[in-house]
């Protein structure tokens, strides 16, 4: 049995979770605003596809990067034209362009496949990384990981604590209340749908330029925005719980790679797939807590009720639903 | 500040909703305006508030002519609406309504302020709680209190007292008279009589989306009613046979569902009975239909139909025991929209491995002619009129139904369809059935039942024979005043 060396796992696993992270955040952000982009998967690949080329060709990762952010915006952007002002459904357009974006990048793609490219650079930051445990984790990393840990508390704090997070919770709540006090709900759901689609090019982007360097078919970023997507659900619309599900879930990949290594008999592909009915799971356990029987039963067993108390999480109650104006 | 509207006119598509009123509100008055169901108080008022464009007509604010573009736009120039359906956010902080369109966003700042408004008008709100866990009353008072810290000077509330507890009423009344004292103008939208007579200087009164006429406090009731309901002949009492066995039993049922749910209710209900439900939209009618039809479970209570126990049966088990129901929206509830009226009938038919298709039309066809449907077997349903889409649902009422449940049989027909539902239903009925039907056109119950149960606020307030009451009683039942 091989040893675990719990600073290289959990190092691992800040550094793996980073793309999963500003994406199921950007995510977090539109559907706060109470649209859906289903588009996640594609849109991924599309902006890892594009920040790989473009950081080969000009051999600047800045442009890499931001040629994947902007990538992630522009499927945002026609997720939110098609429907918030075309009134097309979100469910359909975001579908439908997760497999054309998917497909759109195998094939601009292809010329950049197996190359050796840019790769961000490690950057530890001195002093914080002397810290025992804590600093290897999280301190000797690169700047995609630091953005993915600081983009935590800054969504959380611009979501929750200022004024333009309140309006892009009342939009997504009620966007005719919204409009009654003078806010924009069409205008608020496209900035946050771009503002989404960004963080979830900057997570492709991380993606082929440091997670998993380079471009390729696989990729190995495949299946990545349907988890992100879960994974706002998982955290009940929480940027924090979202984040503490990608950690979770880059968790368990890393842990199938281990328990592979221990239990040689058991066949690879379970400890693969685990981490996906893991997540069903918990997503079931989340609307346990939301029937009211679960609740009255859940009275006088404290340590059932506080876990579902934890895991309360509610959608926003415009989630889904097109706004239309009087 | 003095607001007048003049000739206002307001139409929905072919719904004209206000036909050229008129009203002016005086600054530091409490102005009422009254009217039944669908007179046009809401679409009035949201005009006023900026939320709803106007087709025509002028508003005038100290005497000088606005045009809105939006409720801020409004806001800002010192007019500020309750709605009818709260426009807030539940799932929000009492704090975070509070500053949501507010132009200061120091949250400390605002916190004091909304502190300091309720000691002024003597509410209690936790700026900290959820907005969910507040009542209808408190969200009310903080909507209140909002539209004052932006400053508004005339404050229009659409139908505050429905479901609010009569203490919270009082809390609610005080504050608005001492609005009116400190010079702000309310207008108080209602269909309750009680409420203009406690509270209102002067009463504005709409009747199918037109002025009826103003009146001054005191008010004289019966001419208010006049008003709101306008003087129709009342209709002879119609030949009824002797009510048979019982059919529907509900012993105290309480069910969820719709604004008010159903409280407390226990009714028996006997073959041959046409009953009318009376009340305004939503006060319990719909849910009665809807449990009596066994799509909404009880809470608590029995049913019995013919004598049975209906515990845990859900709709098909009633359908089995011969219970029919036609919902009010009859495409959304009813017919399947985009069907035509031949896969209508294969659906009705339904069975076998795959749809006969020259059985089905013909089937349609044998509809078309039996129910003089103007329509073809292999017309969608959403293509034709009302009238003809209530003959189509009625054409698959089962042969000999126990139990027929209505949900304003007749809305939207004209009068010549109307008539002949009329005498269709009246037909099952002389075989035994028994019928319920809700309808807001007190008229028409009057009409067409043997018995009238109205509603208010979810409950059965009164429960007479249809000779033995009439119009103006009806109208106060309705308006809460059995
Ligand atoms: N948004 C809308 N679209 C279409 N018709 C409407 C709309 N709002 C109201 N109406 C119609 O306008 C009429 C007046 O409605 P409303 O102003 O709500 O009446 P009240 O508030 O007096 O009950 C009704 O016939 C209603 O069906
Ligand atoms: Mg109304």
């Amino acid at each position: 049995m091989t040893e675990i060396d719990l600073t290289i796992l959990f190092a691992g696993v800040v550094a793996g979770a980073a793309p999963i992270v500003m994406a199921a955040l950007g995510e977090t952000l539109t559907e706060k605003a109470g649209l859906i982009n289903l588009s996640l998967d594609g849109s991924i690949l599309l902006s890892a596809m594009a920040g790989f080329a473009a950081a080969y060709t000009t051999g600047s990762l800045v442009f890499g990067f931001m040629a994947g952010a902007m990538a992630g915006a522009m499927v945002a952007a026609v997720v939110g034209i098609f429907s918030i002002h075309l009134n097309r459904s979100q469910v359909a357009v975001g579908f439908v362009l997760t497999l054309m974006a998917r497909d759109l990048a195998y094939f601009l793609g292809n010329p950049y496949a197996r190359l050796h490219g840019p790769q961000v650079p490690s950057l530890p930051i001195p002093l914080l990384k002397e810290i025992p445990f804590f600093g290897p984790v999280f301190f000797n990393q690169s700047l995609p990981v630091y953005f993915s840990l600081l983009l935590i508390g800054f969504c959380w704090w611009y979501i929750y604590r200022t004024p333009a997070g309140l309006r892009l919770r009342a939009v997504g709540e009620h966007p005719k209340a919204a409009y009654a006090r003078g806010i924009d709900p069409r205008r608020t759901q496209m900035l946050y749908t771009l503002a989404g689609g960004l963080l979830v090019g900057l997570a492709g982007a991380t993606f082929s330029l440091s997670v998993k360097p380079g471009w390729g078919r696989p990729q190995g970023a495949e299946g990545t925005g349907w988890i992100a997507l879960a994974l706002v659900i998982f955290g009940g619309w929480d940027p924090i719980r979202a984040a503490a599900g990608a950690y979770l879930f880059a968790f368990l990949q890393v842990m199938g790679i281990y328990l592979q290594g221990w239990f040689p008999s058991v066949p690879a592909q379970v400890f693969q797939v685990a981490p996906f009915p893991l997540m069903i799971f918990t997503l079931l356990f989340m609307n346990l807590a939301q029937k009211e029987r679960v609740v009255i039963w859940s009275e006088g067993r404290p340590w059932f009720r506080s876990m579902l108390k934890w895991l309360w999480g509610k959608a926003p109650t415009a989630l889904g639903k097109p706004y239309a104006p009087e | 500040m003095e607001i007048a509207l003049q000739n206002i006119t307001k139409d929905y598509g072919s719904v004209r909703a206000n036909d050229h009123v008129t009203m002016r509100v005086v600054p530091g008055s409490i102005h009422g305006l009254l009217g039944e169901n669908g007179a046009g108080k809401s679409t009035l008022m949201k005009i006023l508030s900026g939320y709803t464009p106007k087709t025509d007509g002028e508003i005038r604010i100290d005497r000088g002519i606005v045009e809105y573009e939006s409720p801020a736009h409004a806001a800002g120039l010192g007019i500020g609406m309750l709605y009818q359906d709260p426009l807030d956010f539940p799932l929000l902080s009492v704090l975070e309504n509070f500053k949501l369109g507010q132009s200061s966003s120091d949250m400390t700042a605002l916190r004091i302020r909304l502190t300091d408004l309720c000691r002024r008008f003597g509410f209690t709100l936790d700026p900290d709680a959820p907005l969910a866990s507040l009542t209808i009353g408190e969200r009310q008072q903080l909507e209140i209190l909002r539209l004052l810290e932006k400053g508004i000077r005339t404050l229009i509330l659409d139908e505050p007292t429905t479901g609010i507890s009569g203490t919270q009423k009082a809390a609610l009344f005080s504050a608005l008279k001492q609005l009116a004292d400190e010079g702000r103008s309310v207008i108080l939208v209602s269909h309750k009589l009680e409420d203009v007579e406690a509270l209102c200087d002067r009463v504005t009164v709409l009747r199918g989306g037109k002025g009826a006429g103003e009146m001054d406090s005191p008010f004289d009731p019966d001419q208010l009613m006049t008003l709101m309901f306008g003087t129709r002949p009342k209709p002879p009492p119609r030949s009824a046979e002797a009510p048979g066995g019982p059919v529907l039993n509900f012993t105290s049922i309480h069910a969820r569902g719709g604004r008010t749910g159903l409280k407390s209710c226990s009714v028996l209900i006997r073959e041959n009975e046409v009953v009318g439900l009376a009340g305004l939209e939503g006060s319990g009618q719909g849910v009665f239909l809807r449990t009596a039809a066994g799509l909404i479970p009880p809470l608590s209570g029995e049913i019995h139909l013919k004598g049975q126990p209906m515990k845990r049966q859900n709709h098909h088990g009633f359908k089995r025991k011969g219970v029919n129901f036609l919902p009010s929206g009859r495409l959304e509830e009813g017919l399947i929209p985009g069907l035509t009226l031949a896969e209508h009938s294969a659906l009705q038919n339904g069975g076998g491995f795959w749809v006969r298709w020259p059985g089905a039309i013909a089937d349609a066809a044998r509809r078309i002619t039996n129910f003089r449907i103007k329509g073809e077997p292999n017309l969608s349903v959403e293509s034709l009129s009302g009238g003809n889409q209530q003959r189509l649902l009625l054409s698959f009422l089962s042969e000999n139904p126990t139990l027929l449940l209505l949900e304003n049989p007749t809305r939207g027909l004209d009068v010549e369809s109307a008539n002949w539902v009329w005498e269709h239903l009246h037909r099952f009925c002389a075989k035994g059935a028994a019928i319920v039907f809700a309808s807001s056109e007190l008229d028409e119950i009057l009409a067409q039942a043997d018995r009238v149960m109205v509603f208010f606020n979810g409950a059965v307030i009164k429960d007479v024979r249809t000779q033995e009451t009439d119009l103006r009683e009806l109208g106060l039942a309705i308006a809460g005043r059995a």
